[in-house]
């Protein structure tokens, strides 16, 4: 983690639902730039949703999500796109075009966003491949790949832009535990090198000791946050006792 | 702001770049460098990067770039004063050399290859259509022979949404059709004053012809196509191999309600469409001043019950077809959102062909039969 105490996402007093039962309520919370910030919470607590909300995917209930100092909840047109381009979004399966090869997916934004000549493009998209590992497979298509390279190719398209913040939503379900550690540390490498801020959701215990700088844990019961700090802190300190078994693995 | 400068000198060219080296600085001045580079050949580029003061990815790719081509003509390259954070970002993103052959093969052994793999690939095609209608029929006698061992209930949903659901459109279409058709050939009959016999020319061809085909049309396109995408979907969801690891036949399971609910359902859409096409026709026939008794009468002499049960006796076929072939397509989805929209539309595309192929296999046996 950079010295940095910037605070780069501020989520105030959001509340968030779908139709009339509520997901998320009252939540306040910031994140710093350039640290590696973790969302967790037990199953069906309303994390992805907390995401979506975060990157404007869907509207909230109430509140308010400042990116950058500018509220994505509200902004439309050329404003949302401003602040789209400086976020890059890894969904939990990659969600990467099934009808381009990878080198295409990622010029796609490029294509939109940037007057850059062809070769230049591919030569970016070449670029962001070899961050994450995948120089040799520019020319694949995503049926042709497995699971972690698609995850570690939706991270290269999100990529794509420079964005400052990077939302990963769940990026270690489903893989072994060696791909996931590599992952962990691409993440821990980019935060550092790049300086990129890190949001993630996910619940893989060793994955957050390894690469989050700090957590907020949702509780399904409260619809609230009841945790915050970091993991270790957490793990040992914690005056809430199921938060101490989350992190203890214990039921 | 965007500042760039050239100076050659004894071979050697120096680049100095000033400014926010980003997207906009790089897209245009990406050409301008490497054809410089190009041109010049220098033994050493230098890049003097001490004016940059923001750099990202699109930045670094012009750095690399220029680095890569002067590395590839075995000449020196190097950067003066780049602020250290850039100068990792660099080492981060250098993705190396991109061997050619990985990126395109020569243009004749590609169009060999790719002949070769079409050949290959129709001929597997066929001989997995014919399995698959081979296996296809052995199931559906099976299902005939042993009714208790079908899903009722789900045969009875698809006849429903393909069946029911769809008399609606094929009203529209057959009332529609028999009032265009009555009404054409009103205007041809008419020199010759004999617009009476406009009942009989509609009755038999959309008894014979163009019911049964217009009603296996409008299955294809709405309930073909949607028994190739509802079953590629679940294929590319790998329910398809659930069910097949739950020991369930998902021929059996699939497309056997499927073909069923087909087989029932088109003569009885063919007998709507019929019936408005009559009444579309009819309404033409009292425009032109003809009593309904009359038209009535002209159509009892005009066909006979043989033109009604040879048509209706095709859409049999053509709904045990139209369904097998969308749930084959479904069935043959590769992975990937594009795959369910290819099976949808290679469902619709191969029953119309087959469509149109039987009816005249229909029309050559009709005649040799007499009927």
């Amino acid at each position: 983690m950079r010295e940095n105490s910037n605070t780069i996402i501020r989520v105030e007093n959001l509340t968030a639902g779908y139709g009339d039962v509520a997901i998320i309520k009252d939540v306040n919370f910031e994140v710093k730039a350039g640290e590696i910030f973790v969302i967790l919470g037990g199953s069906g607590c309303g994390k992805s949703t907390l995401m979506k909300h975060m990157i404007g995917l869907l509207p909230p209930v109430s509140g308010k999500v400042l990116i950058d100092g500018k509220d994505i909840v509200t902004a439309k047109g050329q404003d949302k796109i401003e602040i789209l381009k400086g976020i890059g979004v890894m969904y939990q399966n990659g969600a990467l075009f099934g009808s381009m090869n990878l080198i295409e997916n990622i010029c796609l934004v490029l294509e939109e966003y940037t007057d850059l000549p062809k070769d230049a493009m591919e030569f970016i998209a070449r670029m962001r491949l070899k961050v994450v590992s995948l120089d040799g497979s520019e020319y694949k298509m995503p049926s042709e790949i497995s699971g972690g390279m698609k995850k570690r190719a939706a991270i290269a398209r999100a990529m794509a832009l420079d964005p400052k913040i990077l939302f990963l939503d769940e990026p270690s379900a489903g893989l072994d535990p060696i791909t996931s550690s590599q992952l962990d540390d691409l993440i821990i490498e980019l935060s550092r090198s790049l300086g990129i801020t890190f949001v993630i959701v996910t619940h893989e215990l060793p994955s957050i000791y390894k690469v989050a700088d700090r957590v907020v844990m949702l509780d399904k019961n409260t619809k609230s946050i009841i945790a915050t700090g970091k993991p270790d802190d957490l793990r040992d300190n914690s005056d809430n006792p199921w938060v101490r078994q989350f992190f203890n693995r214990e039921s | 702001m965007i500042f760039v400068d050239y100076k050659t000198n004894n071979g050697e060219l120096k680049i100095t770049l000033k400014g926010r080296l980003d997207a906009v600085f790089v897209s245009k001045v990406w050409h301008e460098t490497i054809n410089k580079l190009a041109s010049t050949k220098p033994s050493l580029l230098e890049i003097d990067a001490s004016g940059v003061d923001y750099c990202n990815g699109a930045g670094a790719a012009l750095l690399l770039q220029l680095k890569q081509k002067q590395e590839n003509e075995n000449r020196q390259f190097s950067i003066v004063g780049l602020r250290k954070d850039f100068e990792q970002l660099i080492n981060i993103f250098d993705p190396g050399v991109v061997s050619e052959n990985t990126k395109k093969s020569n243009s004749f052994s590609r169009f060999v290859k790719d002949a070769g793999r079409m050949c290959y690939r129709v001929l597997s095609d066929t001989k997995t259509e014919i399995s698959f209608i081979g296996e296809l029929i052995s199931k559906l006698i099976v299902a005939f022979l042993k009714p208790s061992s079908l899903k009722l209930s789900d045969t009875f949903l698809i006849a429903e949404k393909s069946g029911a659901n769809a008399v609606g459109i094929t009203c529209l279409l057959g009332f529609l059709i028999g009032m265009i058709l009555s009404f054409q050939s009103a205007i041809a009959m008419q020199q010759f004053g004999a617009q009476i016999y406009v009942a009989d020319l509609i009755v038999i061809s959309l008894f014979r012809e163009l019911g049964p085909l217009i009603t296996a049309i409008i299955f294809a396109a709405r309930s073909g196509s949607a028994y190739a995408a509802e079953i590629g979907t679940m294929k590319v969801n790998e329910e398809i191999d659930a069910l097949v690891t739950m020991g369930i036949d998902p021929i059996k399971y699939l497309a056997v309600p499927r073909m069923l609910a087909g087989i029932f359902m088109m003569p009885l859409l063919t007998m709507f469409n019929l019936l408005l096409g009559l009444i579309g026709c009819g309404f033409v026939m009292l425009s032109l001043g003809f009593s309904p008794v009359v038209y009535l009468n002209r159509i009892q002499e005009a066909a006979t019950l043989g033109d009604l049960a040879g048509g209706l006796a095709k859409t049999l076929v053509f709904g045990l077809v139209i369904a097998g072939i969308g749930c084959f397509r479904g069935l043959q989805t590769a992975t990937g959102a594009s795959a369910v929209g290819d099976s949808a539309t290679k469902a619709v595309v191969s029953s119309i062909i087959a469509i149109v192929v039987l009816d005249g296999v229909f029309a050559v046996v009709y005649y040799y039969v007499g009927i």
